[in-house]
């Protein structure tokens, strides 16, 4: 089913828009013989990576735009998912409903996610059917229909899923309005799924409008990790993607966030059961910072929070003090705008929030005033190596790592970078970022203050619930 | 980044599968440990990892009069071990940078290590898991604080009208079957929990005659059975517990309405379905496939997602269990389209009942299924958890490798007739929870 990621608190992503200039020959641009990867521009400016793997006949096609929530302006918020939805609706030669029919009937699985820096297609299927998919998705990328009748009732989905991901969810209401309060003109206010009435305000033209904005070759990176050989990937890509036209991608204008001059603070008043805190600084990213040493001594650092059950705040807050019932904290590295290094915990049963905050500023504020020690470092250091040998278990996360990195500005590579990276990081370093970021002022929380879940009869029968006041 | 679908879990579900010309099945190794347990092992060596996990009947259908007890017991286990507390056991887990994994649903307990193969690390990972499963301390401490939390995950239930809905739901299907209580607990039984129970339910439950182990990853047969050994040293045979009463057909059709205040109902309707190792497994899995189990090719997402913008989530499953697990089929949409929407859900399931898939709709789900099947093999942690189904369930050896020719045996009689037989119009459980009921 299409979905929909929410990093929430990871709230994320990334990066940058280059307009593409053309490249006179299909080039291989790169191979790197330890992983396996190899990759190669066509000539119309799309990307292509693979990663040869064989331990099963299958692999996965996933092809990544350089659009999502963070390209959006006020007024069309959610329009890059609500496309995403629409890529399933048919072109003149696979109409509507047949691109899924055709995968299903190969026994593919096939889906597409949207978040706040990309929007990605992608199949799993069984390894003879490389083909099959590289021809769908060229067709969509330039021919999709758009017709009115189809967008008016997919819309209307899409709005069955804000009430279901965000609405009726006291949570996920509470990220939303955390992240629309902490930002003021970086894109990351808003929320991928689009506000209510943005949704129920747009029109079939704006989605044509930023089909033909986004969707060219030039601004897409095709990915494929499996039991294929590189050459036949690429042969077929230059076959199916080569023909198609590049188009001029608008620069993305920067929107980096205005200096903030102290703490915020937003309410959310809801029926709910239980409080709910979200806390966030902010914090560069690898594409935004002057010293990516700071990004992950920052990386490390969430590590010594939350970084398993032995991590600080399962070992200071859910069992030492027992204030929270539950705590984490998230951070991602891979965004293209600035972002949030964000802390969130529901309290013990009795507990206020203002302890709760107390103590969580009191876990921010050792790391500020004492190293940690090296035994902490060396655990965390050691969840990371096994880490990258377990992820490998899953080509998709292998397929999802290289598109985010690429589509993001990064370039894949990055990815090999991370395991030495976050060993080289010192002790020193971690308290620095904590002095150097974790300051009061750059500091935003949000609190769900959770109201009475009773229906009161009414005789409208129209329910307000779900709606958030944020002060 | 966490992709999400939006699908209860409960227990196992209906495996997606797949399948290709090829079979590229897994090599499965087996063998009982002294004590009576027995163990499923791959040997997969192209990655320096291994899985392993010890599966027991010692989950929320054992509960009794104590909901939750089960999985507070599962939970316990790593909160105090040979001496050690909660911090020293996580330390020695994570500085080798193993991954614990552990839970506890309606059928199935577990507990379970992920780690790298280096003998150093692998001895750390595994002696430590013998000390969590085998010499539980159960400190008071630990016991007040994880019941504690366990009152507010409750709490947090009750803000869901999904999980309110898929609470109702079971409790009206499986009435006075242990299968009706929420696995989390309820308001008085987490009141009532003791340290001797959860003493008295380690004992009687985690024992190996009532366990099943597997292993898949880089190690051999002989490496794999020495884990297993040192895993399993102390702990008692102990005897395997009575089985589970068989699930009742429902008497009667009924319509659970609970008021909430969200934007949308969530609408679930079903009854007691199949169980893992029923006779008409393969029929009744293939029968709902094009109905509402395949996405976007199934008629529920057509009728009430494409044509009507009704929902962005339908679907309909037989989730299959030890004894018969329900089948169900949900939606949720706004409120003022509660009743179309259960309409359709209702007049759907009836004519597919009278009818059955058209030839093509059966010949895609069976070509799907069997396509796809490579898919559900394409990694250690799948491979893993088809294990442990088969260990669990007591199915075929060859389940796998027999699984595309039951598939592709299915014929639209068998599924009529299975439809005919097993699911039941007349008696349904409908749960509406939202303001539109």
């Amino acid at each position: 089913m299409r979905i929909f990621i929410s990093l929430i608190v990871l709230a994320t992503l990334v990066i940058g828009l280059i307009l593409f200039v053309f490249i006179a020959e299909d080039q291989p641009l790169d191979e790197l013989a330890e992983t396996g990867i190899q990759s190669m521009e066509l000539k119309n400016g799309m990307k292509v990576i693979v990663q040869e793997n064989r331990r099963a006949p299958v692999l996965v096609t996933q092809v990544w735009y350089k659009v999502g929530g963070s390209y959006e302006h006020d007024g069309i918020t959610g329009i890059s998912h609500v496309l995403e939805h629409m890529m399933f609706k048919g072109t003149e030669d696979t109409p509507a409903g047949k691109f899924s029919e055709i995968i299903a009937a190969h026994g593919g699985k096939e889906n597409a996610f949207t978040s706040k820096d990309y929007t990605a297609y992608f199949q799993r299927i069984s390894n003879d059917h490389l083909e099959l998919c590289l021809s769908l998705e060229a067709d969509r990328m330039r021919n999709l229909l758009l017709g009115e009748d189809d967008f008016l009732k997919e819309v209307e989905v899409v709005k069955e899923e804000r009430r279901l991901r965000t609405d009726d969810k006291p949570t996920a209401l509470t990220y939303e309005r955390f992240n629309a309060v902490a930002f003021v003109n970086n894109p990351y206010r808003k929320p991928i799924i689009g506000w209510m009435e943005d949704l129920d305000t747009m029109k079939i033209d704006d989605l044509r409008e930023w089909y033909q904005t986004w969707y060219a070759p030039n601004n897409a990176t095709l990915v494929v990790v499996g039991d294929v050989k590189a050459k036949q990937v690429f042969a077929l890509a230059k076959e199916y993607f080569g023909p198609l036209k590049p188009a001029e991608i608008p620069q993305l204008k920067p929107r980096k966030e205005v200096q903030q001059h102290g703490i915020k603070r937003v309410q959310v008043k809801v029926p709910a059961k239980v409080p709910f805190l979200v806390m966030g600084y902010k914090v560069p990213v690898l594409n935004t910072t002057e010293n990516s040493d700071d990004v992950y001594a920052l990386e490390l650092l969430s590590g010594l929070l939350d970084g398993g059950n032995s991590s600080r705040f399962s070992k200071n807050l859910v069992r030492g003090s027992q204030i929270a019932s539950s705590v984490g904290a998230g951070y991602s590295l891979y965004a293209l705008h600035d972002s949030l290094f964000t802390i969130s915990a529901l309290p013990s049963n009795g507990i206020s929030m203002d302890d709760l905050e107390a103590a969580i500023i009191a876990q921010i504020t050792a790391l500020q005033d004492e190293l940690p020690t090296e035994d902490e470092l060396a655990r965390v250091k050691a969840q990371v190596v096994a880490s990258s040998v377990f992820e490998q278990d899953s080509s998709f996360y292998q397929a999802m790592k290289i598109g985010i990195m690429e589509t993001v500005g990064l370039g894949w590579q990055t990815k090999d970078e991370y395991v030495d990276r976050i060993n080289a990081v010192t002790a020193e370093q971690v308290q620095r970022v904590a002095r150097k970021y974790f300051v009061e002022d750059h500091l935003t929380v949000a609190e769900l203050i959770p109201q009475s879940t009773e229906v009161k009869l009414s005789t409208s029968g129209n329910m307000n619930a779900g709606e958030a006041h944020a002060n | 980044m966490r992709i999400k679908h939006c699908i209860l879990s409960v227990c196992f579900m209906l495996m997606p599968v797949v399948a290709g010309h090829v079979h590229a099945s897994p090599e499965i190794q087996s063998w009982t440990t002294q004590q009576g347990a027995k163990v499923l092992f791959v040997e997969n060596n192209m990655l320096p990892m291994v899985d392993v996990r010890i599966v027991f009947d010692a989950a929320g259908s054992r509960d009794g009069a104590l909901p939750g007890l089960a999985m507070l017991t599962n939970g316990l286990l790593a909160e105090g071990a040979a001496g050690k507390d909660a911090q020293q056991l996580a330390e020695s887990f994570e500085s080798v940078g193993a991954q614990f994994g552990n839970d506890s649903l309606r059928d199935m307990a577990y507990v379970g290590v992920r780690t790298l193969t280096d003998e150093q690390y692998m001895n750390t990972a595994i002696n430590t898991l013998a000390d969590v499963l085998v010499r539980p301390d159960f400190p008071r401490g630990a016991f007040e604080r994880e019941l504690a939390r366990m009152k507010v995950a409750l709490e947090a239930r009750k803000q869901s009208p999904s999980d309110i809905a898929e609470e109702a739901f079971f409790k009206a299907v499986y009435a006075e079957h242990p299968y009706a209580m929420p696995v989390g607990g309820t308001d008085e039984s987490l009141e009532n929990i003791t340290l001797q129970d959860i003493e008295a339910f380690y004992q009687q439950y985690y024992v190996a005659s009532n366990a099943i182990t597997v292993i898949v990853g880089a190690v051999d047969r002989k490496t794999a059975a020495r884990m297993v050994d040192t895993i399993f040293d102390g702990l008692p045979a102990g005897s395997k517990p009575e089985p589970l009463p068989p699930v009742p057909d429902l008497a009667q059709a009924e319509t659970v309405k609970i008021d909430f205040p969200s934007k949308q109902s969530h609408i679930y309707v079903g009854q007691p379905g199949m169980k893992r190792n029923d006779e008409d497994f393969f029929k009744l899995y293939v029968a709902n496939h094009p109905f509402g189990g395949s996405g976007f090719s199934s008629r529920l997402v057509e009728t009430i997602r494409e044509e009507r913008g009704l929902a962005y989530s339908v679907s309909s499953y037989f989730s299959p269990m030890r004894e018969r697990g329900p089948f169900m089929m949900s939606l949720q949409t706004r409120a003022d389209q509660t009743d179309e929407a259960l309409q359709l859900l209702r007049s759907e399931l009836d004519k597919y009942v009278a009818s059955g898939p058209d030839k093509d709709e059966l010949e895609d789900s069976i070509s799907n299924i069997t396509g796809s099947f490579p898919l559900s093999l394409d990694s250690n942690s799948k491979i893993l958890g088809f294990l442990a189904m088969i260990a669990f369930y007591d199915l075929p050896e060859d389940f796998l490798e027999t699984y595309i020719d039951n598939i592709q045996k299915v014929d639209r009689s068998d599924i009529r007739e299975a439809l005919r037989n097993r699911i039941d119009i007349d008696h349904t459980v409908t749960v509406i929870v939202g303001n539109g009921g």
